[in-house]
């Protein structure tokens, strides 16, 4: 099938029955217009993601204290950790936040393939990254790097070292649990792209979806340089 | 709607801008900057973030309401590092 604009009556969820402004059947009743009722979503996110700064910034802070107070051990730790992955990973990341922006483009567009073919890319590329992260997870295994009982570190207090990897292994599988939760996100939106709900006047929640994927993104932005770049001259 | 549509010109420059900072931050971290190595390493983390969200969150786009929000967002992160670093750093309470 051709990619074409959607047409203009897509199913009738999300339609009122008796739009109260002819001609915009996507518009609630408690807006002005289309304008303010999206302005009004995406605003609505925002707020969620200022929670979400709430959320992760409890742990950089922990990190920030700590790091302070035992630099020479995050140093020693942090060089444990394979810096090319990180980089890797950090390269999947920002190309999937790419594939979303173009996502959104598409939907802003209403052109249905597109959206669904930059939707999928995306949720691969996230795919790949938490694989990836699964390996490095399963290589600190390997090296006794997880805290507890049969932790071991060569050249630094133990007990710092620990501080180090639990941090690190807090974080990104607190940033993990966030790209699951994005994946989530992103079938459902490539399910509403597919049954045709999205068109050029209506296409918010892949806006609003794009917001998450875009913030998760970011949280890694800083989280690469905090866990995989401490001390890496030495 | 008003929405507008950035050209997909913007997005690609803003994502070539990102690889090469990656890049960058991952090459000058091989360097004894001293001091300045986290300094360095977080500044371009602060630009790739505010390029991810002015660009792709359509931030630079958006309404002076959202900017506020994400604004007070940050700002109240900087509240939560500097009140909680000038207790840790000016006193040993609690260090092992």
């Amino acid at each position: 099938m051709p990619d074409v604009a959607s047409p203009q009556e897509p199913p009738t969820s999300h339609v009122s029955q008796t739009p109260h402004v002819p001609g915009e059947p996507h518009l609630m009743h408690h807006f002005d217009d289309m304008e303010q009722q999206r302005e009004t979503a995406t605003l609505g996110m925002w707020v969620f993601l200022v929670t979400e700064v709430l959320f992760f910034g409890g742990l950089f802070a922990a990190y920030m204290i700590y790091r302070v107070w035992y630099p020479t051990t995050f140093g020693v730790a942090s060089r444990q950790l394979n810096i090319y992955s990180g980089a890797g990973m950090t390269v999947v990341l920002i190309t999937s936040s790419l594939t979303m922006a173009m996502a959104v483009h598409a939907a802003a567009q209403g052109l249905r393939r597109r959206i669904m073919g930059f939707l999928g890319l995306t949720l691969f590329l996230g795919i790949v990254f938490v694989a990836l992260k699964g390996m490095e997870y399963y290589h600190e295994y390997l090296e006794h790097h997880i805290p507890g009982h049969g932790f071991q570190i060569v050249g630094a207090d133990p007990n710092h070292a620990q501080i180090f990897f639990s941090l690190y292994f807090i974080m990104t599988g607190l940033h993990a649990l966030h790209m699951f939760i994005g994946f989530g996100l992103l079938l459902t939106m490539m399910y509403m792209a597919w049954r045709n709900y999205f068109s050029a006047k209506w296409h918010t929640p892949v806006e609003v979806a794009g917001l998450y994927w875009h913030f998760v993104d970011i949280i890694w932005i800083f989280l690469f340089p905090l866990l995989y770049l401490v001390d890496r001259h030495r | 709607m008003s929405e507008t549509i950035v050209p997909t010109r913007v997005y690609y420059t803003v994502f070539a801008v990102l690889l090469f900072c990656t890049g960058l931050t991952t090459f000058v971290a091989f360097f004894d900057l001293g001091f300045f190595s986290p300094v360095v390493a977080l500044t371009i983390a602060v630009f790739k973030a505010s390029i991810v969200a002015l660009f792709f969150m359509h931030l630079r786009y958006s309404t002076r309401l959202t900017w506020v929000v994400a604004g007070a967002g940050i700002f109240w992160l900087g509240i939560l590092f500097a009140l909680s670093l000038s207790d840790y750093m000016t006193r040993a309470w609690g260090r092992i």
